[in-house]
């Protein structure tokens, strides 16, 4: 069984964003990690670019092939995760301790449009 | 398409909870534990694959071998009963129908073992060039299962575990066994740079040993560590390293064209190629960066303009680094040549290096 931590928001892509007042930190659900496998390259954007919801702003890489991170918000980069650039199974280890980004929210409403954990848990299921 | 078809051992997997993936038209393993989990097995100790996926066909008849040395680049004439050598069947352009291995049984009895994908076609292509001479061409392919037996600790694992003495085969030989009534093909040959050995048998033999296996605690490995382990050692995988458009000697395997025996079909390309050069080669690509390349990433030179694309990438398991086979101009493909390999939105720095990353370790 996949963790889904409650109060956190998803996206059919698999992201989460974890919101602290303005800011949001953004990383792939524990779902996600499992069905990657072993992570072993996470490509990230640098702190001061924009990410847009719906757009693409990384690739995690497992050993077999690389998938698109997709932002489920929009926003400036205000850090990223450097522990990742040297481990990034820690994303294997805890997907959402080890977030990805942290995203200074420019469009908190764009929340609304993403999924709470109960209607993740009922969207990896179907 | 048609529906994936399944090995002897699919319900095995599936109880066993592997990864299933389609690969050459069948519904395979790709990973048990995990790739990492499993490419370490094999390097340090052992592992068992499923590859019944793969074809054979028998070729007899009196004029077996005469055809066989016709339709192959390597030359049989050298080699003698219980003997296997690599090679490639090419098309009358020299580029590739697949790589197989042929083993000889027996005079002017071979059979050739070659890749899931490419079974219709090469059939097709074995009988279509058989017409003009007096063979027999049988395809056994939904006959055989098969095993490989892969790591330093294969030899024994043979012995405590299927009670099969392998210390008298060396490296590309055979034997026949009459295991438990049914006689089997055991030879020492793998697709993982490590000592190993695969096991050509009846279904009912294959998951009998299978089960052995399994109860001995030998690690299950899917085909996604094949693919590690074999990309590490520079062996080629057919659709990526060799394909129709690219010959042997491009890919750099001139050791298994023979150009000195008789007409074989291919030769005349493969001739001209190697003594006036391929116009494109097969090279191997360090990068700089962690970013991993992939399959079909475009290779560019340093002026960013495209001269090749990359054939197989991964981030190393037993190499520490991003490395990449790739099919380049042969203008580029000189060791240390700087280039870069398109990411995504970026372009990366690389270096021309050998396409062997990891050394075998081959019981000769």
């Amino acid at each position: 069984m996949s963790k889904i931590i409650d109060g956190l928001y998803y996206s059919e892509s698999h992201e989460f964003v974890k919101v602290e007042g303005d800011f949001g930190y953004v990383g792939i659900t524990d779902y996600a990690q499992h069905e990657l496998g072993n992570v072993v390259y996470v490509d990230m954007p640098e702190v001061d670019d924009e990410v847009e919801a719906g757009e693409d702003f990384g690739a995690v890489e497992s050993v077999k092939a690389a998938s698109d991170l997709v932002s489920p918000v929009s926003g400036t980069v205000v850090e990223v995760n450097e522990a990742l650039e040297d481990e990034p199974g820690l994303i294997n280890k805890d997907a959402f301790e080890n977030w990805i980004i942290k995203v200074e929210l420019s469009d908190k409403s764009e929340l609304d449009g993403l999924m709470d954990a109960a209607a993740y848990k009922a969207f990896i299921n179907e | 398409m048609s529906e994936n078809k399944f090995t002897c051992l699919h319900d095995k997997h599936v109880a066993q909870g592997a990864l299933m993936s389609p690969f050459g038209g069948f519904d395979m393993p790709i990973q048990y534990a995990g790739i990492v989990e499993e490419h370490n097995a094999v390097r340090n100790a052992v592992g068992v694959f499923d590859v019944s996926h793969m074809g054979e066909v028998h070729i007899t008849g009196p004029e077996a071998q005469k055809f066989v040395n016709y339709i192959f680049t390597n030359d049989i004439t050298k080699m003698e009963v219980g003997g296997i050598q690599y090679g490639m069947m090419l098309y009358p352009d020299g580029g590739t129908v697949d790589d197989l291995l042929v083993y000889t049984m027996g005079e002017n009895d071979y059979f050739l073992v070659i890749n899931a994908a490419n079974i219709d076609k090469d059939v097709a292509w074995i009988n279509e060039q058989a017409v003009k001479f007096d063979v027999k061409v049988d395809n056994q392919s939904e006959s055989y299962g098969q095993i490989a037996v892969q790591g330093p600790e294969a030899e024994k694992t043979m012995k405590a575990v299927l009670d099969i003495d392998c210390t008298d085969l060396t490296f590309y030989t055979f034997k026949l066994v009459n295991y438990h009534g049914d006689n089997i093909i055991v030879s020492r040959t793998g697709y993982t740079g490590e000592d190993g050995f695969e096991v050509y048998a009846s279904h009912d033999t294959i998951r009998d040993m299978w089960d052995m296996l399994m109860t001995a605690g030998v690690q299950p490995c899917g085909l996604g560590c094949r693919d590690t382990l074999r990309f590490e050692v520079g062996l080629p995988l057919y659709g990526d390293e060799l394909t129709p458009e690219i010959t042997p000697i491009m890919a750099g395997f001139g050791f298994f064209v023979k150009l000195d025996k008789e007409d074989f079909i291919g030769k005349d390309v493969c001739a001209k190629q190697k003594a006036e050069g391929a116009p494109k080669k097969l090279v191997g690509l360090e990068l700089h960066d962690k970013a991993i390349p992939r399959h079909g990433y475009e290779v560019c030179n340093e002026n960013d303009e495209p001269v090749g694309y990359v054939t197989t990438g991964y981030r190393g398991i037993s190499v520490d680094k991003s490395i990449a086979v790739a099919l380049v101009d042969a203008a580029y493909g000189k060791l240390g040549t700087p280039l870069k390999v398109h990411i995504r939105k970026k372009y990366f720095d690389a270096t021309v290096v050998k396409k062997k990353f990891h050394d075998k370790s081959y019981k000769k």
